[in-house]
């Protein structure tokens, strides 16, 4: 059994427009994916495809207007969608961690690193305050700051972006979460700091058999340090499968699209075969969400196309993904 | 690109620039820039990397004077801009441009686009109206921007379009140096892959000298003619992209680089983990800047500072270490052969 298991879940934006008409948003539409024990998943994407709202949502995290509208979250075994929010506050923090985006602007302004890691930690677990600091320098000294005992003094301000997120990613771990969600951990850091804070994750993921997810644009990221990915398109998984399958492999056009457009395999001069706007997700186009953007689409991408398997794990709801396949092994 | 190391023909040439900031009321000065020299040929595009504060977005505003020099030269196509007084450099300007990271502040909210593409002929050059108005749809479409776009705000437009608005400015003079600075950083990959394909193309047929600044190293070494790697505003190394990116010679590039994550699983890499923290720039280390985190680091390394000297080899490279010599400078002993 895997540790989340998350089924056909759909977000709407339900908001009213000048002429105080209802208007949708379809935000996320039936995102389907598991995480397994002692894994991370890379979730990519363009900005606007949904990757920072599907975490939210699985964490019940969700503010009008936006709202659940269909699907299942299964954590652990547990539903995790149906339950009080009282229940979930007992998870959240503890065995479902976030790291959120913008590390600087994510810690309380008004109070010092270590009593933020205490408060975090005190909040699940009846400790004293001496055992929860020693266990709070214990994690900051895990996530690589020196000097833990001056730092967690420090006030959030005094920080660089890197200490910050390392802070951040030790306030998830403070309670030994089974799942961490990482919402663009590294964006804006340099190299040397996303390798260091990437190592730590990894090793953390190995050490305590958690499962995670990375949310990034980073596709050098996803391919250095997770095992698989779902690949984000105007609010639906296009395509998931093994780090391996996917680079070598990739079925879905926009996911040959999206690793074509990497530094690596971009040859500047020749013809670009990228562009087009992401779909409105208030009036999202019938059938194939990426049917506008797509070189290949015919009248057949006006149906719903379905998730079809194309081996072990990997899977990529598109008309043609079979043939997508077979082309790139040639 | 030709490598031509005659001076007189560069469009920049940057000489010992030095700048300090000072901190507070005290006497103690943020070292940002430590002599720093380099220079840009027409049709050339310089690729600038280095860790945040390492001084490579000061370098981009003291070179346009944006920010005053504490001491150094500036020549651009032979003139030496530090000696200049504001009011000389201004028509300067149009010869030099610049692109910033954030395209969403750097333009006017409340100017349409039209208006924003327009400014800097309006200011610049002197035309007709009509004239001006042609320029400016041409230069929309220069930078394949729809020309129904013109008509809208800022606020109407993607990330994308936004920074390609922001070159359309920045080429509309016809400039002979363009300096970017981060100019993909905050798009997403599909985008700053058009981004990428416009400047190529834009520098092929304006021959502009670039100053490409980024801390994305897959995007530097993609656009770079030349990259030059500055730890603590020095330049540590400065080599052809490629060479660079398969052998880097000095310990810091090394490092640096060996943190780079290309998009392919199956490339295997090679981590060479510093020790401890980037130095503050206001108590720089003694000698060599970089001596109190390199593993190969020798007592002499203290004391002086290894001037950036010309390494062996088929390629023109520079480096300032002084263990290049005993050839002990590397990383992982297997790169020596």
């Amino acid at each position: 059994m895997s540790l989340l298991d998350v089924q056909g879940l759909s977000t709407d934006f339900v908001s009213r427009d000048f002429g105080n008409r209802v208007r949708t948003a379809n935000a996320l539409n039936s995102v389907s994916f598991s995480i397994d024990r002692g894994e991370i998943l890379g979730l990519v994407g363009e900005t606007g495809a949904g990757k920072s709202l599907t975490a939210q949502t699985i964490c019940g995290l969700l503010r009008p207007p936006a709202r659940q509208v269909a699907g299942q979250v299964t954590f652990d075994g547990k539903n995790i969608s149906a339950i009080s929010d009282a229940e979930l506050n007992k998870l959240r923090g503890k065995d479902i961690a976030l790291v959120v985006q913008n590390p600087l602007t994510s810690l309380d302004p008004l109070s010092r690193v270590g009593d933020q890691l205490i408060r975090v930690h005190r909040a699940h677990n009846t400790v004293s305050v001496t055992a929860a600091r020693e266990r709070a320098l214990e994690m900051l000294e895990a996530v690589g700051i020196p000097a833990p005992a001056e730092r967690a003094l420090a006030w959030p301000h005094e920080l660089s972006g890197g200490m910050a997120q390392r802070v951040l990613i030790a306030m998830a771990l403070m309670n030994q979460p089974k799942l961490l969600i990482a919402d663009e951990p590294t964006t804006g850091l340099d190299v040397t700091v996303q390798a260091q804070i990437l190592d730590l994750l990894t090793s953390l993921v190995n050490q305590l058999n958690m499962g995670a997810m990375i949310i990034t644009h980073d596709l050098g990221v996803v391919a250095h340090y997770c095992q698989r990915i779902a690949v984000m398109y105007a609010g639906g998984i296009v395509e998931t499968g093994s780090v391996k399958d996917i680079f070598a492999h990739p079925a879905h056009p926009y996911t040959q699209n999206l690793i074509a457009a990497t530094p690596e395999r971009l040859a500047l001069g020749t013809a670009g075969q990228l562009g087009g706007a992401a779909p409105d997700l208030y009036n999202l186009p019938s059938g194939c969400h990426h049917r506008d953007r797509c070189r290949h689409s015919t009248d057949l991408c006006q149906t719903t196309p379905p998730n079809i398997e194309l081996g072990a794990s990997h899977s990529a709801r598109c008309h043609f993904a079979k043939q997508f396949v077979e082309a790139t092994d040639g | 690109m030709a490598e031509q190391n005659d001076k007189s023909s560069a469009v920049l040439d940057v000489q010992n620039l030095v700048k300090q900031f000072p901190v507070g009321k005290s006497k103690n000065v943020v070292n940002a820039i430590n002599d720093v020299s380099f220079s840009i040929q027409a049709g050339e595009t310089l690729g600038m990397v280095g860790e945040s504060g390492s001084g490579k977005s000061t370098i981009a505003r003291t070179v346009l004077r944006l920010t005053e020099p504490t001491s150094g030269q500036v020549r651009f196509r032979g003139t030496d801009l530090s000696t200049l007084s504001m009011k000389q450099i201004r028509p300067l300007r149009s010869d030099m441009q610049m692109v910033f990271q954030d395209p969403w502040s750097s333009l006017n909210p409340r100017m349409r686009i039209r208006q924003l593409i327009a400014e800097p002929l309006l200011l610049h050059e002197r035309l007709s109206k009509s004239e001006r108005l042609d320029r400016t749809e041409a230069l929309a479409k220069r930078v394949h921007l729809s020309t129904e776009l013109l008509n809208r705000f800022p606020s109407d437009l993607s990330g994308g379009q936004l920074q390609r608005v922001c070159i359309a400015r920045a080429i509309a003079t016809n400039p002979k140096l363009i300096i970017l600075d981060e100019p993909t950083s905050s798009l997403d990959l599909s985008v700053r892959a058009g981004i990428l394909e416009l400047l190529e193309e834009i520098k092929q047929q304006t021959l502009a000298a670039l100053l490409f600044i980024s801390h994305d190293l897959g995007t530097v070494r993609l656009i770079s003619d030349r990259i030059v790697v500055l730890y603590l505003g020095r330049i540590v190394e400065q080599a052809p992209a490629e060479a660079l990116f398969e052998h880097p010679v000095h310990p810091y590039s090394q490092s640096l680089l060996s943190a780079h994550l290309p998009a392919d699983p199956t490339a295997i890499v090679t981590r060479h983990i510093l020790q401890g923290e980037v130095p503050s720039p206001i108590n720089l280390p003694t000698g060599c800047a970089f001596h109190t985190r390199c593993p190969v680091m020798l007592d002499s390394c203290k004391k002086a500072v290894p001037a950036l000297a010309e390494v062996d080899g088929e390629i023109p490279r520079q480096a300032a270490c002084s263990r290049i010599a005993d050839g002990r400078n590397w990383l992982n002993p297997e790169d020596a052969k």
